[in-house]
């Protein structure tokens, strides 16, 4: 053993749990560092929610009814949760640092294998916390308001958040997966159109035909808007918030642990 | 790492990415502090193998170790010992010189302190102290290059491992290069490297390994290989027209040469050195044949490689827009 690998072999006396979360840590400023010194992309990025908001709440809202609650109010929740699910970056990222042999890079170092995927997907969780204030902030502007009090306001962000980074494995895993940045692009779009417009985050299931709703009330996107719904405007949330918790924790083990195997193999 | 055994030691590996069998029953060695060349044309398989060596890839069949450690069963243990500096830079072009080696640093699980001195250092000893601050992506093509290998380097690893580290480099930087290798080799890391570069190898390594389709066709210093040809050679360049008419001329003498057509040259062992020349150079004008260029040289690792294959090292203009056309690292056997 020469000294230089003697000084490596030595220069980690941290336990491997405490070294995977110094990696975690290193490659997630990485990823900051990139999300800041790109701020066109998080601009763009922002556009395209609050359009959602603006057409949905302007366009479609004066034809869509929903008993008892403004449509401001009742959109909102489910513009939050959908927010967090434009989450091609997360694939694209993942795509380009395997293209340009980051991954590659990342992967002859001795560090943790699981530190590049949580890294990845722990800044984007910070991305979207930028993304939902801002779509809070034209929101309010256009007359919606947590009618529930501020724990459960607090809760139905921490929601959305939680919901967001269980499936910005899925899209880690995707990118990872397709391998080229404008394969992921695409492919991150596709998860979208079923799960968001199945849903409940535009107008109430009820109106759907039945074999549709069957699929609709119960997706993990109805369940968490649901949810979110119930905690900001008030109403039943237990039902729904197990659910969505359950949908959270089975996206993150499933998919983290698939996209961990990937990476390892890639 | 025990500096009397082989650093690398690779036997019947093998390897297939579907229907194409990128590595087909390979054995390489290298001592301690050396330099071992993977020399082929693209599609050898060295990338392939240096994958493998590397923990990236795992073989089909075979077993390797390097620096003692079980490319499969110590990949983690393995990646502390190696640095690997592929075939495109993988350098964070949104990072700047220094962010990006501290982190590789840090991610070689350096302390945050040392991690900061050594990148401090190799920015210093790679020229890139006055750029430290920048962004990589406004570095020049031989800047990113030096960063890249300033990267792989931040943990002092006993064993360096180059894809191609200069291909696609302009000659000054390719120089600067080969001086840093030299540098870091008397400093007693052993090198791996691949290169489509005969001049490369030959300049650099200590063994070159030549690959071709998959396989080691042939391993040795390169004197040794080169001594294969049996000593000085005579080259000659000849009319394109009437290249197969001096092929005729110069049988019997010719066996053991080679021709590359392209080039027009032909080039056949000399063992009587100038002798053979007046020999060869009478049976020409015998046969009415003016010759463009002759002489008598040393055998290149170039004729090395063209006995051994029956084609040249270097890749034709085609494959490099091939390649350039898909730009992704890992298009499975190169």
């Amino acid at each position: 053993m020469t000294t230089a690998a003697a000084a490596a072999a030595a220069a980690s006396p941290l336990p491997r749990r405490a070294a995977a979360g110094r990696d975690i840590a290193v490659v997630t400023r990485r990823n900051l560092r990139r999300i800041r010194r790109t701020p066109r992309l998080l601009a763009v990025s922002s556009i395209q929610p609050i359009l959602f908001v603006l057409l949905f709440r302007y366009v479609f809202g004066g034809s869509i009814h929903v008993p008892g609650v403004s449509y401001i109010d009742y959109l909102l929740p489910g513009i939050f949760v959908t927010t967090t699910l434009f989450g091609a970056t997360t694939a694209v990222a993942m795509a380009a640092d395997l293209a340009g042999g980051m991954i590659d890079r990342f992967r002859s170092l001795p560090m943790a294998r699981s530190a590049v995927l949580a890294g990845r997907c722990i800044a984007d969780l910070i991305r979207s916390v930028l993304v939902v204030a801002l779509v809070l902030a034209v929101g309010t502007l256009i007359g919606f308001r947590f009618g529930n009090g501020a724990l459960p306001a607090i809760a139905a962000i921490g929601l959305v958040l939680a919901f967001g980074f269980a499936f910005m494995w899925l899209y880690a895993l995707v990118g990872l997966l397709v391998k080229d940045p404008e394969t992921a692009q695409l492919a991150g779009f596709v998860p979208i159109f079923p799960f968001i417009f199945a849903s409940s985050v535009f107008v109430p299931v009820q109106n759907m035909p039945g074999w549709l709703q069957a699929f609709a009330r119960n997706q993990p996107v109805s369940v968490t808007v649901d949810t979110v719904r119930a905690l900001a405007l008030g109403g039943p949330v237990a039902h729904d918030a197990w659910q969505a918790g359950g949908w959270i924790a089975g996206f993150v083990v499933v998919f983290g642990w698939l996209a961990v195997a990937a990476y390892r193999r890639t | 790492m025990n500096s009397a055994g082989p650093v690398i030691e690779a036997r019947g590996i093998c390897k297939a990415f579907g229907h194409t069998r990128a590595l087909i029953d390979v054995d390489v060695v290298a001592g301690a502090g050396r330099v071992l060349a993977l020399l082929g044309p693209n599609g050898a398989g060295k990338t392939t193998l240096v994958r493998i060596l590397t923990t990236l890839l795992r073989p089909d069949a075979g077993t390797a170790t390097v620096a003692g450690l079980d490319v499969v069963r110590d990949a983690a243990q393995l990646r502390r010992v190696i640095g690997l500096t592929g075939q495109f830079a993988a350098v964070d072009p949104l990072l700047t010189g220094r962010e990006n080696l501290e982190m590789v640093g840090q991610l070689c699980q350096l302390p945050r302190r040392q991690a900061q001195r050594r990148a401090a250092q190799l920015l210093e000893r790679f020229g890139l102290a006055a750029a430290a601050g920048r962004l990589a992506r406004t570095y020049s093509g031989g800047m990113t290059r030096r960063l890249d290998l300033a990267a792989s380097l931040i943990a002092e690893p006993p064993l360096l491992v180059l894809d191609e580290p200069t291909t696609g480099l302009d000659p000054r930087t390719r120089t600067d290069v080969w001086d840093t290798v030299e540098g870091l080799v008397e400093s007693g890391t052993t090198v791996l490297l691949t290169t489509q570069y005969l001049e490369e190898a030959d300049r650099l390594a200590h063994r070159v390994a030549v690959m071709d389709h998959g396989r080691v066709v042939a391993e040795g210093t390169p004197d040794e290989l080169k001594a294969r040809l049996g000593g000085d050679v005579v080259e000659m360049l000849v009319p394109g027209p009437q290249l197969d008419q001096a092929l005729g001329a110069l049988a019997p003498p010719r066996d053991g040469g080679t021709v590359d057509r392209e080039r027009r040259r032909i080039t056949m062992p000399a063992p009587a050195g100038a002798a053979t020349l007046r020999a060869a150079l009478d049976r020409l004008d015998g046969a009415g044949i003016a010759v463009d260029d002759i002489g008598v040289r040393r055998p290149s690792l170039d004729d090395v490689f063209l006995a051994l294959t029956g084609h040249g090292a270097v890749e034709d203009a085609g494959s490099d827009i091939a390649r350039a056309g898909n730009g992704r690292r890992r298009s499975g056997p190169t």
